[in-house]
């Protein structure tokens, strides 16, 4: 991947750096991310808890609570950058333009007002309707995202609905002024087993409808694989791997991508049996000097405990194709 | 809430009151010192005389049908004469709360005006020099006696500077038509601006003084609720849906901040509502508070007891209402 911000792709981040101040000295959070989303396109980014994920994309919209803060790095959408615009500027682009939806649409809608008003106030927010008529458009949007019964739902608190019709509302506020990025944290952690695909299939649609790009994080490859054109690895704060959907779970060039995908029931049908990744991963305060896979990795070696810098390992003609791997292996015969 | 829930809440009031009632009574059996004594000990009266007023008083009948006589009239609104005074007790406590009612409503303005802002304002810049500053200010303000400020205001304004009166609520040839019996309100109605100003004047140092103790609690409590409300993750999707920074601490953040600080200052108002005794006697406001300890001190038993139920059925009532408030804050509880 190019130092430079790729000029086709909608956000760019090039190593991007978040840092935590903690009482074991200073945590990375994120280390020199690269990452690009191009348009209309779905991007998986995936990786255990703690890998920096959500820290990430926090980071885009300048959201990471203090003492936290963007150490390094660039952060370019549509061609701007992100990290030199003066805040209101920044805030205007934050729900119309990049919308981000949490983890926990419970915790992230307001206990004290009613699920229209936390959608109607994003219209309002970006001057694109007022009062009555920024209710009466929550409603059609509340339609839109299939919740049942929408004039009436308007007007309920976020605890008296159900966990999917929350998630639902959420999306309904994140995408009121329809955005051209929607960056999704984990929008089906928080569910029922029954109720994840549907609201999966609510994102496709609306990407669809809208023709936005949307990064999905999460924790399950198997959701990658079933909705992403391409993927991002995380671990430990870094990027491991990056490509196409189909390439990198065909043929994973990190262990750890690896280690991941054995540890699928849903993808491992053809391989032995269901093994999960030995090991935790580092303490963010006490990372490995090298590979930060190193400690758990089944095939390091020597060379592991020096840094690796992130390789490209099919440099296809179009950048959508590339793959890299930050590993000492890649190339080399399994 | 439903109506019926609602009279469910009133009549789980019935028993609060009722053992306060015998809190009451028994308090006044066991306070040392017969009042026929206190009453006529020092005339020189016969032992048929003072048996006459005992019989009189009901003194000389069993203390449980004494208790239930008592309670019997206590529920008919009669809480017997007043010894000093030598009129209804009702009457004469109606007479005084008005004063203690003007007192406390400025008090928890100014409690309000204070405490709000200026702990919204900590919690955002937190340790910051304001928030330090706050914090010692209302530190001080929680641990130091009302009349200790109270005198310290008295010193300054009214003894070194003179500018402002040392007690009472008006001036003479002030006094304005009673409307309300509120005379900040009562002079505006009668357009007597000098009088407005005279009684604004009197109010303004007790005022001040339990308003900023009455502050200091209410800054703490809305500085934590705000701190705790401004890290959650609804404050997070609501930055992330581009709301402006006013809207995000003063609506997403302060609602959820105020119900602890509504609570709270409900309940604060309720004791203020029993007529603060120290401050209204330091300042010599002719309210309940001074006239409850005038009734201690006269052995005037009929009003204390009365003063006591009163001020107990206030308590429970403002608990009520901020249980009242709470829920209409607060839309996830419902009563
Ligand atoms: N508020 C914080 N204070 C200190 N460290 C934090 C904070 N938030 C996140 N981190 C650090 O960042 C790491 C990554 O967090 P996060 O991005 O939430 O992971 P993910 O979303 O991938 O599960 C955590 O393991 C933690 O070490
Ligand atoms: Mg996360």
């Amino acid at each position: 991947m190019s130092a430079l911000p790729a000029h086709d792709a909608l956000l760019s981040l090039r190593g991007l750096t978040t840092v935590f101040p903690t009482r074991h000295g200073e945590v990375r959070a994120a280390d020199g991310v690269d990452l690009d989303v191009r348009p209309g396109e779905c991007l998986g980014v995936v990786g255990e808890s703690g890998s920096g994920k959500t820290v990430t994309f926090l980071s885009v919209l300048d959201l990471v609570r203090r003492p936290g803060r963007i150490e390094a790095g660039t952060i370019v959408f549509d061609g701007r950058d992100l990290r030199r615009l003066p805040p209101e500027a920044l805030r205007a682009i934050r729900g119309r333009d990049i919308a981000m939806t949490m983890q926990d649409a419970l915790t992230a809608l307001n206990p004290a007002f009613t699920v229209g008003a936390q959608i109607a106030e994003v219209l309002e927010a970006h001057g694109r309707a007022t009062g009555r008529s920024a209710l009466d458009r929550a409603v059609q949007l509340l339609e839109q995202v299939g919740v049942p019964d929408p004039a009436r739902r308007v007007g309920v608190y976020p605890h008296q609905l159900s966990g999917g019709l929350r998630q639902r509302a959420m999306i309904a506020a994140a995408l009121a002024c329809q955005p051209r990025l929607l960056i999704a944290d984990e929008p089906t952690t928080a569910l029922d087993v029954t109720i994840q695909a549907q609201v999966l299939d609510l994102i496709a649609d609306m990407r669809q409808r809208l023709g936005m790009s949307v990064v999905l994080i999460t924790h399950d490859l198997g959701i990658v694989a079933e909705r992403c054109d391409r993927v991002v690895v995380m671990y430990a704060g870094q990027v491991v791997e990056s490509g196409p959907t189909r390439q990198v779970i065909g043929a994973p060039a990190h262990p750890y991508t690896a280690g991941l995908l054995a540890s699928m029931p849903r993808l491992n049908q053809t391989r032995a049996a269901i093994r999960p990744i030995e090991g935790q991963i580092p303490d963010p305060a006490r990372l490995p000097p090298g590979c930060r896979f190193e400690p758990r990795c089944p095939r390091r070696r020597s060379e592991c405990l020096q840094p690796v810098p992130m390789r490209d390992i099919v440099r296809a003609e179009r950048a959508f194709g590339a793959r890299a791997v930050r590993c000492v292996l890649a190339g080399a015969a399994p | 809430m439903t109506p019926l829930k609602l009279a469910e809440r009133i009549l789980q009031l019935v028993p609060v009151l009722l053992g306060i009632a015998v809190i009451a009574f028994v308090m006044m059996a066991l306070t040392p010192g017969d009042p026929v004594e206190i009453m006529l000990g020092d005339a020189r009266s016969t032992p048929e005389q003072r048996d006459a007023l005992r019989h009189d008083m009901g003194l000389d009948r069993p203390p449980l049908e004494r208790f239930f006589v008592f309670l019997g009239n206590a529920l008919s609104g009669d809480f017997g004469l007043s010894f000093f005074h030598r009129r209804p007790v009702m009457d004469v406590i109606l007479e005084r709360v008005p004063a203690t009612v003007e007192l406390t409503l400025a008090a928890l303005f100014i409690a309000l005006a204070t405490a709000i802002p200026l702990g919204v304002l900590a919690a955002v810049r937190r340790n910051g020099w304001l928030d330090r500053a706050a914090t010692i200010g209302s530190l001080l303000g929680v641990s130091l006696p009302g009349f200790w400020f109270g005198i310290l205001l008295i010193m300054l304004f009214a003894v070194h500077l003179q500018v402002l009166p040392v007690s009472g609520r008006i001036g003479f040839g002030q006094e304005v038509p009673p409307v309300t019996r509120l005379l900040l309100i009562d002079s505006l109605i009668a357009g007597r601006l000098d009088s407005f100003a005279a009684a604004l004047r009197h109010l303004i140092m007790p005022a001040l003084t339990l308003g900023l103790a009455m502050g200091a609690i209410l800054m703490r409590v809305t500085r934590t609720a705000m701190v705790e409300a401004l890290a959650q993750d609804y404050i997070v999707f609501a930055e992330a849906k581009g709301l402006s920074r006013a809207r995000i601490l003063g609506r997403h953040a302060l609602k959820n901040a105020l119900i602890p600080t509504v609570t709270v200052a409900a309940i604060e108002t309720g004791s203020l509502l029993g007529g603060n005794m120290i401050v209204e006697t330091v300042f010599g406001w002719p309210g309940l508070g001074r006239l409850v300890v005038e009734a201690i001190f006269a052995r005037n038993y009929p009003l204390v007891q009365a003063a006591v139920l009163l001020y107990a059925a206030t308590y429970v009532m403002l608990n009520f209402a901020a249980d009242l408030l709470y829920t209409a804050l607060n839309p996830r509880v419902r009563l």
